[in-house]
């Protein structure tokens, strides 16, 4: 997991429809489970300390330093359109690199990592939120529950959400 | 040492280091080709250059071993150890020459005759002898005569079996020999077969440096010359042992290495400064030195003399020339000024375009040169030198200069400004259009210029690495530009600074002071509508509140008792940034932000602080442009922004206030002193008017407001205006704001104490004749405007020439109250009747921008022999920058003030009257 080998993993959300079993991180926002492809995950870290940065989106939580790294964070309930995070509640990160950046999702918390077989794969419903159609590329049924599968450039794709 | 010359002596060092195994495993493996044409390629190297550098007893030697070696390549000549040595020897000879040369910069004299003979006789095949070769007298003998050596030449070769009797053989050929009778009385005859026998047995290889040594013996220099040389023979070459070849990749690894380094130095230290007394504080310091060095260290490993970003302009130039059928001088000067790698990278292009630039626009043809009075040959000069951790580089020519015409139509004609925005601007606004975008050279395109990189792109590019352009031109006289560009963009030493609880990293560069603003302290926050300003030595300072600008949330009880306040300045515009605490100041390795952030204008950048935490780096730049001043960096923002900014200049800072109810009033802020809150029940009456004691005297106040009447109570805004020690006050009902505004008078009114209306910020503003009020004040109070100071210059005749009422209006009073008898015209043609009518003054105060004819021709016109010729000529404009000031002198003024600087005014006024009498 060092910062070193980060290239590579771009370009693989798209396949995740495609083939026949994948691993995924999985996370829960706001008791809902989401997931990463597991090779776009860097690290998964507690609670950091965050410098909020001015005038920035208000999805954008601030900035933090991995190891010697700049790492943006973004708060994903915002990203969602969900209620702000209580404070009491605890919080955890989930770090990925887009185009040799890193980004740190915070999130709930973090849960085990899955292999999925692309028969549970289902594609959004139609009528599903805007704002989460927007960033998922799809729904994974597991025996008790949902799993959204997070397209992570479109997640960090701003501009996009602000036309939208 | 020439470049050149240094980077020759390190390659061919190299090469014949190469060369020093290849010809000895040759030697084991003669019919290895592709060995052979290896040491055929490097010899043919070595005299390629140095025919090129004109090193002609080089090239003499490498050619024939050259020659030599072909043979050997073609398979006409088998390779035997004879022949090898003699190339080995020819390798040897070489490598003293470039001893020497290293160490003098010039070949030695001399000649190498026998060598070459020796060489051309192997090259005709005949059978060398490895002894004899040996034997043969080395090359730096020759530096008598050139005849001798070769006399000299037969023996060696015959030298093979009899090695001549004279000289005892000597094992070492150390200086000592020298008072030898036998060796040094006779000249050069005897000194070939002096050394041979103590070569004889040596290696092949080796007796180069000893033979070195007996040559240097018996020359008529005392032995100390020829030991330098052989002492830097014999240290191989100095110049190609002190450096090696790096690839840049790995440089650049290990500078982000030691930027990491340096960041995790200022972690350290910073726990450190939070422990006293640990007992890592010495091995921490220790280390904090040795980080410091290092960095400078890599930093130096990455600087590069400007000359490698220019060494392709003369040629460039030549073929421009030749082209264009213009000729042009290149001159370089500072050329071994060194900056960072990175950032020359990056000069270089806009740099060449810009020379390019010069040569095809800037400078004429050669008849046309001819025609202005200037010499046939263009030059086009380039200058580099270090000014305060920044590099400035200038560009100039001698050529035609700016059009300023041609740069008008191309403004119109690409939509950038109308007709009417021009006829408002100055030359040097106009001409700062050609660093617009969208000011497409398209029309003159050659085959030369317009090659897609436009000036707004070397503008953009140079201010993407933190630098400066600034322009210079003078019709028929060429132009210049100057370039300022930081020396590193890695480490930036960075002030941290906090504000609502959040640290930021201000760039050290644009830091000018500190200060202090408390309740208890000298400097005080002064509000006017909500805006701060801080007074600072005699002036008001813009201040900015980071705060508000970043939309941060107060503090839970912060402390509002004391404010620092950053001043900060970009450009010419200088500002207060109102921050919360300053801390020290750290270096700091500038990171970009994150891309979704980069839309953030107020950012340059981020950082890690020694603590670990991530800090934000604040752009100066862009605080100031979203403060409202947009002189800099406007850079894609549009048509608008660009031309607003053209104009910039033209704008004063206007203080709004309210009075007399209406529309609200504007005044210049140049001319407000200060603005005070008066307390009413202080407002005493003294002779019917309504006074205050400030600052231990009385002070009048004139109320706008002809229905004002005095309340008990409360306090007044006051805006003061003072002239020497006397000051006035003006009653106003409340301050609204200080804005920057371009000041068009658009309704001249009849209004005593008005000026007419204008728009400003959005709004029909009255805009006050502070002249009128002054009159009030003075008139009444202190009599019909007469004082100590001025009472010399009572009578004296002004003629104040000016286009603008607004000025007109402004500057009458004022020059009344100060004791001169004003007459205004409104064009420089009136000024000129008056002149033919017979009029005298005794100064002549003009503009410089006027429609018609200008100030510049209208002073041209006066002191070129009218009646006028001898009146001291002022010219007042909103440019004075030294650049106006040399064109005012050249045009005929004898001296320049800026418009709103009223004292200056008034002194230079005295002055130039004062002198004028001396001189008269």
């Amino acid at each position: 997991m060092s910062s070193a080998k980060l290239p590579a993993k771009r370009g693989k959300t798209e396949e995740t429809i495609v083939s026949g079993s994948q691993d995924f991180v999985t996370m829960t926002i706001a008791d809902q489970m989401f997931g990463i492809p597991v090779l776009q995950v860097q690290d998964v870290l507690g609670h950091q300390r965050i410098t909020r940065i001015p005038l920035a989106p208000p999805e954008v939580a601030g900035s933090l330093n991995l190891r010697g790294r700049i790492v943006t964070a973004i708060d994903v309930r915002l990203r969602l359109g969900l209620s702000p995070r209580p404070k009491e509640k605890p919080q955890m990160s989930i770090v990925v690199d887009l185009r040799g950046e890193l980004y740190s999702l915070i999130v709930d918390s973090v849960g085990e990592v899955l292999s999925l077989s692309s028969e549970d794969f289902e594609r959004n419903p139609a009528t599903l939120d805007l704002r989460w159609r927007e960033v998922s590329t799809g729904i994974y049924r597991l025996n008790n529950q949902l799993m959204v599968v997070l397209d992570v450039s479109r997640l960090l794709n701003f501009a996009n959400m602000e036309a939208a | 040492m020439d470049d050149l010359l240094s980077e020759f002596l390190t390659e061919t060092a190299e090469n014949l280091s190469v060369l020093d195994v290849e010809l000895v495993r040759l030697e084991q493996n003669p019919n290895n080709p592709e060995l052979l044409s290896n040491i055929f390629r490097l010899v043919h190297t070595i005299k390629g250059t140095c025919g090129f550098l004109g090193l002609p007893r080089l090239e003499r030697v490498a050619h024939a071993s050259e020659n030599v070696l072909g043979k050997f390549r073609d398979g006409t000549l088998t390779i035997t150890p004879g022949a090898v040595s003699v190339i080995l020897r020819s390798l040897d000879t070489i490598k003293g020459i470039l001893a020497v040369l290293e160490a003098t910069e010039a070949e030695p004299p001399g000649d190498d005759g026998v060598l070459i003979a020796l060489l051309h006789d192997v090259e005709g095949g005949k059978e060398v002898s490895a002894t004899g070769v040996a034997a043969a007298p080395p090359p730096p003998a020759a530096k008598p005569p050139a005849p001798k050596p070769q006399a000299a030449a037969p023996p060696p070769a015959k030298a093979v079996a009899p090695p001549p009797p004279e000289p005892e053989p000597e094992p070492e050929p150390e200086p000592e020999p020298e008072p030898e009778p036998v060796r040094a009385p006779p000249p050069v005859s005897a000194r070939a077969p002096a050394p041979a026998p103590a070569s004889v047995p040596a290696a092949k290889a080796k007796p180069a440096p000893k033979r070195e040594v007996a040559v240097h013996e018996p020359e008529p220099p005392p032995p100390g010359d020829g030991g330098d040389v052989r002492d830097a023979a014999n240290k191989e070459s100095a110049v190609a042992a002190q450096t090696i070849r790096v690839n840049v990749d790995l440089l650049e690894n290990l500078m982000t290495m030691v930027s990491e380094l340096v960041l995790t130095r200022n972690q350290l230290l910073q726990i450190l400064r939070n422990q006293k007394d640990s007992e890592f504080a010495a091995p921490l310091q220790r280390l904090n030195h040795v980080t410091s060095e290092l960095q400078e260290g890599v930093m130096k490993t990455r600087m590069q003399p400007i000359g490698n970003a220019w060494a392709k302009l003369p040629r460039l130039v030549r073929d421009l020339a030749h082209e264009l059928s213009k000729k042009i001088d290149l001159q370089m000067l500072g050329a071994d000024t060194e900056l960072d790698r990175q950032v020359l990278e990056l000069i270089k292009d806009p740099l060449t375009h810009m020379v390019r630039n010069s040569a095809d626009h800037g400078l004429e043809i050669g008849a046309d040169r001819l025609r202005a009075g200037k010499t046939e040959t263009g030059r086009i000069t380039l200058n580099a030198y270090h000014e305060g951790g920044h590099i400035i580089i200038e560009i100039s020519d001698d050529g035609r200069g700016l059009d300023i015409e041609k740069i008008k139509q191309k403004a119109v004609q690409n939509g950038l400004a109308t007709e009417a925005e021009l006829t408002t601007m100055s030359d040097q606004q106009i001409q700062q259009f050609i660093m617009k975008p969208g000011f497409s050279t398209a029309a003159r395109v050659t085959s030369v210029s317009g090659r897609g990189v436009g000036m707004d792109v070397v503008k953009t590019n140079i201010e993407k690495i933190g630098g400066t352009i600034e322009m210079k031109s003078t019709k028929g006289k060429g132009s210049t530009f100057i370039i300022k560009i930081p020396l590193t963009l890695a480490i930036v030493s960075a002030l941290i600074v906090e504000c609502a609880g959040e640290r930021f990293a201000i760039p050290q560069i644009s830091v000018v002071e500190l200060v202090r603003a408390a309740s208890d302290s000298e400097h005080t926050i002064e509000r006017l509508k909500g805006t701060p300003v801080l007074r600072l030595r005699n002036r008001l300072l813009p201040l900015v509140s980071l705060q508000s600008l970043l939309r941060l949330e107060r503090e839970e009880g912060a402390n509002d008792d004391e404010t620092f306040i950053v001043v900060t300045q970009v450009g010419t515009y200088t500002f207060g940034i109102m921050v919360d605490r300053v801390f020290d100041t750290e270096e700091i390795v500038v990171k970009p932000v994150a891309p979704i952030l980069r839309h953030i204008e107020m950012f340059s950048g981020n950082t890690i602080l020694g603590d670990g935490s991530v800090i934000m780096i604040l752009d100066p730049n862009g605080i100031a442009s979203a403060s409202g001043e947009i002189t800099i960096s406007e850079g894609g923002r549009g048509e608008a922004a660009a031309v607003q900014t053209a104009r910039q200049d033209d704008r004063m800072a206007l203080l709004l206030f309210m009075a007399g109810g209406g529309a609200p009033k504007a005044v210049p802020l140049s001319l407000v002193a200060r603005l005070e809150d008066v307390d009413m029940a202080t407002i005493e009456l003294s002779n019917g008017q309504p006074v205050v004691q400030y600052r231990g005297k009385l002070m009048p106040l004139v109320p706008i407001d002809p229905a004002f009447e005095r309340h008990g109570e409360g306090r007044q805004p006051v805006l003061v205006f003072a002239d020497g020690d006397r000051s006035m006050g003006l009653i106003v009902d409340e301050i609204l704001d200080i804005v920057e505004e371009k000041l068009v008078v658009q309704l001249a009114g009849d209004r005593p104490g008005y000026m007419g209306s204008a728009i400003i910020a959005g709004k029909a503003t009255d805009v006050l004749d502070a002249g009128h009020y002054l009159t009030r004040a003075y008139k009444d109070w202190f009599g019909s405007g007469s004082s100590e100071g001025f009472e010399e210059e009572r009578s004296h005749r002004v003629l104040l020439v000016d286009d603008s009422p607004f000025f007109r209006n402004l500057l009458t009073p004022l020059l009344s109250v100060a004791g001169y008898s004003v007459t205004t015209v409104e064009s420089a043609n009136e000024a000129l009747n008056l002149c033919e009518a017979g009029e005298t003054f005794d100064v002549i105060v003009s503009d410089i921008e006027m429609p018609g004819m200008s100030g510049l021709e209208f002073a041209q016109a006066v002191k070129n022999g009218s009646r006028w010729q001898d009146t001291p000529l002022v010219a007042l404009s909103s440019h004075a920058s030294a650049r106006d000031l040399d064109r005012g002198r050249q045009a005929g003024f004898d001296d320049y003030v800026a418009k709103f600087d009223r004292d200056a005014l008034l002194y230079t006024l005295a002055q130039t009257l004062s002198e004028h009498r001396g001189a008269a």
